[in-house]
């Protein structure tokens, strides 16, 4: 029998590769390429009066400079809404160069091509843009009383207004024996991708052909967009993802405006022209995440079973709206996690700001849902005085219960519906795992030994694998080589791995023989991106199907040649053999060449398969009606709806009783993705989303000051966690398969930054005795939290009144 | 305000893992853009060009050193090591076994170490230079010698144990007995 | 983030870097590590017409130590001087900064000379050559001049060096026996610039505290050196009234240091942090003193 190869830590095939300096990342490309360079808004918000590039012009180097006026067509209107929603009254996109006004700092407004990068910068800084500025919007509040406006257009800052409502919220709420209500805030982050974005474009003018590179998370996307806009036909464009140096969300928004000017530029000039973002304008054109304030009202019984939860969600969409809504939907669907609330009703508004537009960074709206959620579960154990696990678990989805509908529809449109998820396990192995019945005793030591110590805890639930569908293909050479394709991209995923297994498995084919080609519109025209923890749910099981399709024409072919039944055969290591006399067997090469009536004897496995070429039906077609030829398959995988992966995390932290600086010191991680494909690289995301997450509690943030300039604008500022600032990270995994699919996977690229800002606040909270409510926290926050609570500003946890140091028990 | 007319060219020749390059660059040119551009050197890798990710992390002398924090001209008659000097094959691209990558290299490889890739020349030039001068590091002193180099995907828990088991395989490589401690 | 155009200038000697630098004036800048001026280049924050890189210059990379300094040179790496075992011997406080400088690979290019040049004062090593009594060693086209560290740092970024000089070494000063020294420093990041550092040194004789005094990081906009004497002079460590010392010394730095605040924190929370920080430092210093003091 073949190796098992689904299901194990199998090393990655990228690696080789990549720890060699064989990667080829998007700037490894293109020496030959002129290079592109843009001149930014300094301005927040303001009219563009005059650009003046006559002193430009004269740099030795520059090979052309444009503005918008300069945009023919489509090139010049404005950039495409790719997501629209009927609550999205009011959706504004930019222009690929802005058009009489720009609304945040960072938006391009000239292009300079140049022999290099070097001279391209020359030429932009002697480029003068003069402004008329005009009042900015910053910060929700200021969105939000709407005395500002962003767009002239757009009343009280508003681009979409939604509510989703089930049961009677009002009535369950009124009838509850106990209320709460949270006032939540949480700030900017961004995905910072170690790799800024990029794109590279050569025209091919003796075959009228586009090819073009972008790091991206959308091959398929780009391309399709790239031709809309330029006029092209969809088959004289092709688009490559190559190495893709992270991505995290921000890369499968496209087109980017670079996406569009720099092919577009490569035509005109002729010349192949290259853009590689650096790193100040990624902080300011690329786009940010997470901030949103919130209020929670929550209705519930002396049981703590909830009742009512009715939420508002003020949500900073930034200066514009091409990727719609998605995020806040997101945040008003999986703000629910692992619980039944009652009735529920939810309430958003998306905003706009003079800000870099926001879009999804990993997670994707649900941390901050996770955040107000789990906020409020602490908040009522606390009120009455219960264990903060017990009350979660009170209020579990069953594994009995499963399916489960909301009642709401889901960021792709369809049924909130759980297809499967044991949360009372989790919450067992979670508490096992932290130590959690004993932490009382802990937190006894350690005051006596004068330190401050907190245990806290967030649970969540992650919709993945969202459609519309992705393909498979898979071809067999005659050498035996195994070529698999499809559409979507990798960021460092693994895919190159994981699909190969699924191939190695579901074909019988060795690891070593499996090569899987990824976002390029080449091998595979159709796909949607990388995106919503969707890779392997989706690619993964169309690549099954895929192979399935494969296997029974190589069957089917062989037992031909064999004169056996399809049934008596199986695959072992690239040979197809009959069971139980494996010396009855021919290489998958072999049928291969079988499966095409073209048999010239180039290589030995077609000179070995003429022993079966046998006789032929003169009556019959070479190929038939319902064959084709070669050893080829090709599926694509299109789910009802998404499949819900699920996770719990608990940490210890420690404040520093004068300092109030934060140490993590343990950080403890359930996981249930389903079936794993390779526990390995599950592992590995949990980690890295882990460590975003922590990033996303303790240290980043995006710091505008009222002008709307980001202060923080490099990684000398934006506090990007070293290894110094990370956990260990303690994992353990349950597997509960989805029923939805052939593999019964789920997604877990994201899940691991999704609870993370809520559980270091509820261990903080834990530590120190009052609420927090805001994320992140620094020392520098916590230091004057602890001031406020000694004034009297803020309040004391309920518990502090019952107990001193012992975590109430039920 | 300099003017529009050509810079001042230099002849700069550099010793790039064992073979002697010259270009003509201009003096601004910086070491990671002569490397990657210039001498096509591609396994450089540049995050964010004011000295704080590491991508771009080289050994000047045998000494890490952020390659875009130095002028091209500046590294003059310097040797460098970039990630594909760090293994003994011929042509680093396709180096397709563990053997022909060095320790450091193939312990990234073996324990998920790197996901994207693009961070992971920097640590593994760092690396090696580390461990060099400390063969048989703690789990602790793997974190802190890691903690000058960013990556977003690996949470760098599974580099903190490369750097462990690229000491093991050093140790083995020299027949030597000497571990390290487990992994925390 | 490329910078702008510039002439290179690599002179050899001492004699022609100064005379280069006549030359330019204000439109040249020196080049020696550059770890803190390649940011600012790239991100075209500045753009001077000259780098006068002195890294060819012969006879600046030695460290020497002498009966009452440590004379580092300014082609001295800050790994260079970390790693000097006869520097630790005698002045340990070095080495018990230089870990704080940013990160390693930092430390192997940027010089110490160069990163008191500059000024900043996020800076350990300009702090540190005022808790040593240090001198800046000048050379410009009049001659070579010494510059005591008080009249070095003139502000933020800011010293007396003139547009032509070079400085050629700093001496770092030696303190008497009996001293013991420490440093820390609290950063958001392990690396980061610290939001407060304190490096102190305390000098016992007969078991009390004859001498203390503490300099700062990111508290002060110029180096500064607050004499802890007044709080701790004739208190024996450890002892009852030691504890009451500290809280005397704690107290002068509050009243000493004089933070900004900025995005990572605020000025009251860095003055706080200071004060702690010198608090939790002193008695460090005042073990190491009495080990050396037995």
């Amino acid at each position: 029998m073949t190796t098992q190869m689904f299901g194990a830590p199998i090393r990655r095939k990228e690696d080789p590769r990549l720890v060699t300096g064989g990667g080829r990342y998007l700037d490894d490309l293109g020496h030959d390429a002129l290079a592109a360079a843009f001149v930014r808004s300094p301005h927040a918000h303001a009219r563009i009066v005059d650009i003046d590039a006559s002193e430009a012009i004269e740099v030795e180097g520059v090979v052309g400079i444009y503005v918008h006026e300069d945009l023919p067509g489509r090139v010049g209107e404005p950039l495409p809404l790719l997501i629209p929603h009927p609550t999205l009254t009011h959706g504004r996109t930019g222009y690929a160069l802005a058009k009489d006004e720009v609304n945040h700092v960072g938006e391009p407004i000239v292009m300079v091509v140049a022999t290099d990068r070097y001279i391209a910068e020359d030429a932009c800084q002697r480029i003068r843009v003069t402004y008329d500025t005009l009042p900015v919007v910053v910060g929700i509040e200021a969105a939000r009383s709407g005395e500002l406006l962003v767009h002239d257009d757009v009343p009280d800052n508003v681009a979409a207004h939604m509510l989703q409502e089930v049961g009677d919220v009002d009535a369950a709420m009124a009838a509850a024996p106990h209320t709460l209500t949270l006032d939540l805030d949480i700030e900017r982050s961004a995905c910072m991708p170690m790799e800024g974005k990029g794109v590279y474009a050569r025209w091919d003018r003796d075959r009228d052909e586009l090819r073009m590179y972008s790091s991206t998370q959308t091959s398929t996307g780009v391309r399709a967009a790239v031709a809309a806009k330029l006029g092209l036909p969809l088959a004289k464009v092709e688009c490559i993802a190559p190495d893709v140096g992270g991505g995290f969300g921000v890369k499968i928004v496209h087109p980017w405006p670079e996406e569009v000017l720099v092919p577009w530029a490569a035509i005109l000039l002729g010349r192949p022209v290259k853009w590689a973002e650096d790193r100040r304008e990624h902080f300011i054109s690329a786009a940010h995440e997470r901030g949103q304030l919130q209020q929670v009202t929550v209705g519930f019984d002396d049981e703590g079973h909830l009742l009512a939860l009715d939420v508002k969600l003020w949500h900073d969409n930034g200066a514009y709206t091409p990727y719609g809504i998605i995020v806040p939907i997101i945040t008003s669907t999986q703000l629910l996690g692992p619980y039944k609330p009652g009735t529920y009703r939810c309430e958003f508004w998306s905003l706009y700001t003079n800000t870099v537009l926001v879009t999804p960074y990993r997670g994707a709206g649900r941390p901050q849902g996770c955040f107000a959620m789990e906020r409020t579960m602490d908040a009522i154990a606390d009120e009455l005085g219960l264990d903060r696990a017990e009350v979660r678990s009170r209020n579990f989805i069953l594994p009995a219960e499963m399916p489960w509908d909301h009642g709401l529809l889901f960021q792709d449109g369809r049924p909130l519906k759980y297809d499967s998820g044991d949360f009372p396990a989790s919450l067992a192995k979670l508490k096992q795992l932290v130590g959690w019945d004993d932490f009382a005793d802990y937190r006894r030591q350690a005051e006596a030994e004068g330190r401050k110590v907190g245990l806290g805890i967030g649970c969540y639930v992650e919709g993945t694998g969202v459609g519309p569908y992705e393909g498979g293909h898979i071809q067999i050479e005659t050498s035996g080589r195994v070529n698999v394709s499809t559409g979507l991209t990798s960021q460092g995923q693994g895919h190159e791995t994981v699909f190969a297994q699924i191939v190695a498995q579901e074909l019988g084919v060795r690891m070593e023989d499996v090569f899987v080609t990824t976002g390029d519109t080449r091998k595979m025209a159709y796909a949607v991106g990388t995106f919503a923890s969707r890779a392997a749910v989706m690619s993964g099981s169309a690549i099954a199907l895929a192979a399935r399709n494969v296997r029974a024409k190589a069957l089917r072919i062989a037992a031909d040649a064999l004169e056996v039944s399809p049934e008596d055969l199986e695959i072992v290591e690239g040979t197809v053999r009959v069971k139980g006399a494996p010396a009855t067997s021919m290489s998958l090469g072999t049928v291969s060449v079988l499966s095409n009536p073209l048999r010239y004897a180039f290589d030995e496995a077609a000179q070995a398969a003429t022993q079966f070429a046998g006789t032929f039906d003169p009556d019959k077609p070479p190929v038939a009606d319902d064959e084709e030829p070669g050893l080829e398959g090709k599926d694509f995988y299109s789910p009802t709806q998404a499949t819900f992966a699920n996770g719990m995390h608990a940490a210890i932290v420690e404040t520093d009783p004068v300092t109030a600086e934060i140490r993590i010191l343990r950080y403890c991680v359930i996981h249930d993705c389903g079936t794993m494909i390779n526990p390995m690289i599950v592992e590995g995301q949990v980690h890295g989303g882990v460590a975003q997450g922590v990033g996303g509690a303790l240290y980043e943030r995006m710091a505008y000051d009222e002008s709307g300039q980001l202060l923080n604008a490099s990684f000398m500022d934006f506090l990007m966690p070293y290894a110094s600032e990370v956990p260990t990270i303690e994992a353990d995994h349950l597997e509960t398969p989805s029923p939805l699919n052939p593999l019964g996977i789920k997604g877990a690229g994201e899940a691991g930054c999704i609870p993370v800002s809520a559980v270091i606040a509820s261990a903080i909270e834990d530590a120190e005795g009052f609420p927090i409510t805001r994320m992140p926290i620094s020392p520098y926050d916590l230091w004057e939290l602890r001031r406020r609570h000694a004034d009297g500003e803020i309040p004391s946890l309920h518990r502090l009144s019952r107990t001193s140091s012992k975590e109430p028990t039920a | 305000m300099t003017d529009t007319t050509s810079e001042t060219l230099h002849d700069v020749t550099v010793s790039v893992n064992g073979v002697r390059h010259s270009a003509t660059v201009p003096a601004r040119r910086l070491l990671s853009d002569f490397l990657r551009h210039d001498l096509e050197l591609t396994g450089t890798h540049v995050g964010c060009e004011h000295g704080v990710c590491g991508a771009c992390t080289v050994l000047v002398d045998g000494a890490p050193m952020r390659s875009c924090l130095m002028f091209a001209v500046t590294a003059q008659d310097h040797a460098i090591t970039t990630v594909e000097g760090l293994c003994s094959a011929p042509d680093a691209r396709v180096a397709p076994t563990g053997e022909s990558m060095n320790p450091v290299q193939q312990a990234f490889a073996e324990c998920h170490g790197l996901q994207c890739g693009f961070c992971t020349p920097g640590f593994l030039t760092t690396v090696t230079a580390y461990l060099d001068e400390n063969p048989s590091p703690t789990s602790e002193q793997a974190r802190e010698a890691i903690s000058g180099n960013l990556c977003r995907c690996t949470g760098y828990q599974n580099i903190v144990k490369s750097v462990l088991r690229a000491a093991e395989i050093r140790a083995e490589r020299a027949g030597s007995d000497v571990t390290t401690e487990e992994q925390a | 983030m490329k910078p702008a155009p510039f002439e290179h200038q690599a002179p050899l000697t001492v004699e022609q870097a100064v005379s280069v630098l006549t030359e330019v004036g204000y439109d040249g800048k020196v080049l020696a590590g550059g770890q803190s001026l390649i940011p600012i280049l790239n991100m075209r924050l500045a753009s001077p017409g000259h780098l006068v890189d002195i890294n060819r210059v012969a006879g600046l990379d030695t460290v020497e130590v002498t009966p009452d300094s440590v004379r580092v040179g300014a082609l001295v790496r800050h790994a260079g001087l970390e790693r000097s075992e006869s520097a630790y011997a005698v002045l340990p406080l070095l080495r018990q900064a230089l870990v704080n400088v940013a990160h390693p690979a930092i430390r192997n290019r940027g010089t110490t000379v160069g990163s008191i040049a500059h000024a900043d004062a996020a800076g350990e090593m300009p702090a540190i050559l005022a808790l040593t009594d240090g001198v800046v060693e000048v050379a410009g086209p009049a001659g070579s001049r010494e510059i005591a560290w008080s009249d070095f740092f003139l502000g933020a970024l800011e010293t007396s060096l003139a547009a032509e000089e070079l400085a050629v070494a700093v001496r770092f000063g030696r303190f008497p026996d009996g001293t013991g020294t420490a440093f820390t420093e609290a950063a958001r990041r392990h690396g980061d610039y610290a939001m407060a550092g304190v490096g102190v040194a305390v000098t016992l004789a007969d078991g009390v505290v004859s001498a203390a005094r503490a300099s700062f990081v990111s508290v002060t906009d110029v180096p500064s050196v607050l004499d802890l004497a007044p709080a701790l002079g004739g208190v024996e460590p450890g002892t009852s009234a030691w504890d009451s010392a500290l809280d005397d010394a704690a107290e002068a730095v509050r009243g000493h240091v004089e933070p900004e605040g900025d995005i990572h924190a605020s000025a009251d929370y860095r003055r706080m942090l200071v004060t702690e920080l010198t608090r939790r430092v002193l008695p460090q210093a005042a073990d190491r003193a009495g080990a050396s003091d037995d």
